[in-house]
């Protein structure tokens, strides 16, 4: 039997910074996103959404709609397919007139041109029966329930010895609250997708992170076989978690096909329509308390959450997963609670559970150091875990510390004055503030890898799986040139369409730890029978199918990245602006596949931290039941503006367990942490501790 | 978005005659604000003239020491002019602050004054606006209005005016030519706009028909010490929260004369008449402009959201006139 060590892959390629494969096609406009690919007489789709929160349609006047010059069919519950009955609320529309959250597709226009389709959806006239609709988070709700588990499947409450006892007769306690608001996930391209209906079949150009998610949903609800969806996806203009399971834009447009069969349908969503149809973060309520003895060791951890869910369908949160596994203490317990709400259904947003999961709990390991009268460095290090806090496992590496020591030294930290409100710019006051980042190892069962080697030197790589703005297409053929000891100009990747290989999706960080493996697997067996046929390729070619392999380690290590963040904040002392003009992050995250796409995620991560700690939040109106500031021009994201010197780097982590490429997943790590670093600094500058998200000038105003 | 007829003009009377005849007939200009109401369905025009090849895109100096501003002047080419950086930087750094590099290189002068006032119920017509349809209730009052009035708001409407430019021009006392079916006007800035009251959904003075054909900027040395400060809650691309237009003229310690307008406090440029008449012949001390500051926004009335806006309009005010008065000093 080989060991961990024996079996990890020898980088060649792999660390190495190449260019993006894909790069020239991007940065020429080539490439083709979803609503972009060539397709015979196209018509185009724009959709009917409810304008109350809940209630029924009872009447929809589809008349002046359908008298409109170039409208090919228009689209509602009277006439859509039936959908068979597949338990996800979210996507079984227009099976009736129910509206249970506004914006809700009620139907569509299919017209032959996008404004066609669009003035005549403005056309058709709604009746409604209104029911009175509830909307709105609050943590003393008394219908707060209990979900049977977080996403994807962690346990909902966790406890370990006696927290309230323990914090009953700690030396220094912390009792502190913090909020996240909603937040959007709003990626460059909008959700879009081309169906088309051929012999009872159906293609999907889709902008979405997992080929096959797309068909595992889809087909069921029109009771296709899987191969019968066929899901194209070649590139991808970012999806941040909200084009991971599809949304009902899908649905809708496969709908819209089947009313004018053999013709494709274009529907791209505007950007509007996106805030209400593909899923949000949910705003999260985070009642953090901490107990301590005189040294600064941690005695009790508890953490409370409270966020919302839909009652369409339900979608939990897993904000306290991360304090489960950050900092060691004997008592301790986590908790979810869930108001299901008359509201879109909250999904996945850049790094669910862990992103607002590692904010109050950073920002009150540094109230906590202050208490204690520690650095926040030094406090985390007294709390550093031996294992695993909860599960006890050893973990499979943990460089948490080496990183904040790594990151002081690279930052400056070390003559850093703690008390707040002491330095000045000019009118600016100054400060730094330092926070942990962590995401867990994730790799998804399923994923298969196709190798074929001909004669002609070239090894044709085939994997369903997709690149979502990440560098999937460089970075997978890294690891295929490694695994086959050849170099990255023999391989030929194949990614993006159902009619590859099965393949996981982009989810969780898990995409190269799921697709690599198989393709080290592949290309090991294909290696194995090459040097059957002497080490040269038949005329015939030779080809290799294996799927992901059993890692026996996940069930003995506590596998999870790390890293910390710093950050220098100035906030204006007459306007209470806030600017960042330093972050520097330090990651331990195994082995980094690619140093430039690898870099880039850190840094674009960092810069999601950036703006969900100064701008993001969706300001849902409960009057209406809508996302009032439903634009980019009103939902705030960080401009170039926002963001000053941004620095990223990781340390040479060793990890032999995690797979056989050595590496942890790095796309959602450098969110987590960011906020938390950027609010830390600003009590530093200012004295002024805001725990709610965002940090916007008036809570610095005095 | 309702079809529309589109017409390019290439004379003001044509471009006046052709939308004077027609009620549902608009200008069009840099198409920066009026087309994403087009999408969104708030205007609905049966015809667009476009008015951005008519021949108004000079600036030039008049006899009498001003400067005269073409309609069609893009906002980027304002802005990068060296006598309005020179004379005018508070004109210059407004425009530069606000929209975008791409807004700025379409909107033109006419047009930035014309853009409507701002509020995210009136955009959504699946909102009640009396601005958009009168009598139908405003539902910003009660609702989400981070970004709304202070000063000057009626019942019916709470909106700000957003443009940047505009605010600065107020300060500047700046004159707006109008030529219309009714022939040739000049309207001071400070009277173009309008505060909400009974009909909030007539944004400015002007008529049906009647089309700005240039802004002049009149000569006014103490000028060249401008300043444009705008608070927003993100670095670029963003409406202001507060702004301030100021200029000051301190001799010996002793305020002569201060110009001074702010913005995203009011449905219109809110000339600070009160703060200005504090000013003149104070001492250009912190003591001063925090009660010019305070005097202004007495009759400051916050809705749900905006408090906040009362202390941090004061004090962007006070930090404008302290660093203003510092360069008079050196």
């Amino acid at each position: 039997m080989t060991t961990a060590e024996e079996s990890m892959l020898r980088a060649n390629a792999i660390g190495t910074p190449l260019t993006r494969l894909d790069g020239t096609e991007k940065v020429t406009g080539t490439a083709p996103y979803a609503v972009e690919h060539p397709v015979d007489s196209p018509a185009h789709l724009h959709p009917l959404q409810a304008a109350i929160a809940l209630g029924r349609a009872t009447g929809i006047d589809t008349s002046a709609a359908e008298a409109e010059p170039g409208v090919l069919a228009v689209l509602t519950h009277a006439n859509a397919p039936r959908l068979a009955s597949t338990g996800n609320g979210e996507l079984e529309i227009l099976q009736s007139g129910e509206v249970g959250y506004r914006g809700q597709f009620l139907g569509g226009v299919i017209a032959e041109t996008p404004e066609i389709a669009r003035r005549a959806a403005d056309l058709i006239r709604v009746h409604y029966e209104r029911y009175e609709h509830d909307v709105e988070l609050r943590a003393d709700r008394d219908d707060l329930y209990k979900p049977e588990q977080v996403n994807p499947a962690f346990d909902t409450d966790t406890a370990q010895g006696d927290a309230d006892g323990a914090l009953a007769s700690a030396a220094v306690t912390l009792d502190a609250t913090y909020s996240t608001p909603m937040e959007h996930n709003n990626p460059m391209e909008p959700h879009a997708t081309i169906a088309c209906w051929t012999d009872g079949e159906l293609t999907l150009h889709d902008s979405t992170q997992g080929v096959y998610w797309t068909q595992a949903a889809v087909a069921p609800l029109f009771e296709l076989d899987q191969q019968q969806v066929r899901v194209i996806s070649p590139h991808v203009g970012g999806g941040f978690g909200s084009k991971g399971i599809p949304h009902p834009n899908v649905v809708l447009a496969a709908m819209a096909a089947r009313l004018v069969p053999g013709r494709p349908v274009k529907f791209p969503l505007t950007r509007q329509q996106m805030f209400s149809v593909v899923g949000y973060r949910t705003p999260t309520i985070q009642h953090v308390r901490l107990g301590a003895d005189e040294q600064g060791r941690l005695s009790a951890i508890t953490l409370d959450v409270v966020e919302q869910t839909a009652k369409v369908k339900e979608f939990a949160e897993q904000t306290a997963i991360p304090t489960r596994t950050m900092y060691a203490a004997p008592h301790r317990r986590t908790s979810h609670r869930l108001a299901a709400l008359d509201t879109p259904v909250p999904t996945w947003m850049r790094a669910p559970g862990e992103c607002p999961g590692m904010f109050g709990p950073e920002v009150a390991m540094d109230e906590m150091a202050l208490a204690c009268g520690l650095d926040p460095i030094e406090f985390r290090v007294r709390n550093e875990p031996e294992t695993d806090p909860e599960s006890g496992l050893p973990f499979s590496s943990r460089n948490l510390v080496a990183c904040l020591r790594e990151g002081a030294r690279r930052f400056g930290w070390h003559d850093r004055d703690p008390r707040p409100g002491t330095r000045r710019h000019g009118e600016w006051l100054v400060g730094t503030g330092v926070a942990a980042s962590t995401y867990p190892v994730f790799a998804m069962p399923g994923s298969q890898a196709t190798i074929r080697a001909t004669p002609d030197g070239r090894y044709a790589v085939r994997i369903g799986a997709v690149d979502i703005g990440t560098g999937t297409w460089t970075a997978l053929t890294q690891i295929a040139a490694d695994a086959l000891e050849v170099s990255v100009g023999e391989v030929d990747l194949e990614i993006g369409s159902t009619t590859l290989p099965t393949a996981s999706g982009a989810g969780g960080s898990s995409g190269i730890n799921s697709w690599g493996s198989p393709i080290v697997a592949a290309a090991r067996t294909l290696r194995a029978r090459l040097d059957e046929h002497g080490g040269t390729v038949p005329a015939e070619g030779v080809e290799a199918t294996e799927g992901m392999p059993d890692n026996p380690h996940t069930s003995q290590y506590a596998m999870h990245s790390f890293g910390a963040q710093f950050a220098e904040v100035w906030v204006n002392a007459d306007t209470g602006e806030v600017s960042v003009p330093r972050l520097l992050g330090i990651f331990a995250a195994g082995r980094i596949i690619n140093a430039r796409t690898g870099r880039s995620q850190l840094l674009g991560g960092m810069t999601m931290g950036l703006s969900m700690a100064l701008h993001e939040e969706s300001v849902l109106d409960p009057r209406f039941g809508h996302v009032v500031n439903h634009d980019l021009a009103e939902y705030h994201i960080a401009t170039n503006a926002d963001v000053g010197s941004l620095e990223v780097d990781w340390l040479d982590e060793h990890d032999p367990y995690v797979n056989p490429m050595g590496s942890k997943g790095i796309g959602e790590l450098g969110i987590t942490g960011t906020a938390a670093a950027i609010t830390n600094a600003a009590y530093h500058a200012t004295g002024i501790r805001v725990r709610e998200l965002p940090l916007h000038p008036d809570k610095f105003l005095r | 978005m309702i079809p529309f007829d589109y017409q390019r003009a290439d004379r003001a009377d044509g471009a006046v005659a052709a939308v004077g005849v027609r009620p549902a007939a608009a200008f069009l200009g840099g198409g920066t604000n009026l087309v994403d109401h087009l999408k969104l369905g708030v205007a609905e025009p049966e015809l667009l003239v476009d008015v951005t090849r008519l021949p108004f895109d000079g600036i030039d100096t008049l006899p009498d020491g001003g400067v005269r501003v073409g309609a069609t002047v893009r906002n980027s080419d304002l802005a990068a002019e060296a006598i309005v950086r020179q004379r005018y930087p508070v004109l210059s750094q407004a425009l530069l602050s606000g929209a975008s590099g791409q807004l700025r290189n379409l909107a033109t002068t006419g047009g930035n004054l014309l853009q409507r006032t701002r509020c995210p119920y009136f955009q959504d017509v699946t909102t009640p606006c009396n601005k958009r349809e009168p009598g139908q209730g405003c539902s910003a009052r009660g609702g989400y209005t981070r970004y709304h009035a202070i000063l000057g708001a009626s019942e019916h409407c709470v909106a700000t005016h957003p443009s940047d430019m505009a605010v600065a021009l107020t300060a500047l006392d700046a004159t707006v030519h109008v030529t219309g079916p009714n022939g040739q006007r000049d309207i001071p800035v400070t009277e173009l706009h309008r505060l909400p009251g009974d009909e909030p959904h007539r944004d400015t003075v002007l008529e049906h028909g009647d089309l700005i054909t240039a802004v002049d900027l009149p000569e006014l040395p103490m000028a060249a010490r401008s300043r444009y400060r705008k608070v927003r809650d993100r670095a670029s691309y963003a409406f202001a929260l507060v702004s301030v237009a100021a200029a000051l003229d301190v001799e010996d310690g002793t305020v002569r004369e201060a110009r001074i307008a702010l913005g995203g406090v009011a449905h219109k440029p809110w000339r600070a008449n009160t703060a200005e008449q504090a000013l003149r012949g104070a001492p250009a001390t912190e003591q001063s402009f925090r009660e010019a500051a305070e005097a202004e926004l007495a009759e400051a009335q916050p809705v749900r959201d905006n408090a906040f806006k009362v202390p941090m309009a004061r004090n962007t005010l006070v930090a404008t006139l302290r660093d203003l008065a510092g360069e008079e000093a050196r």
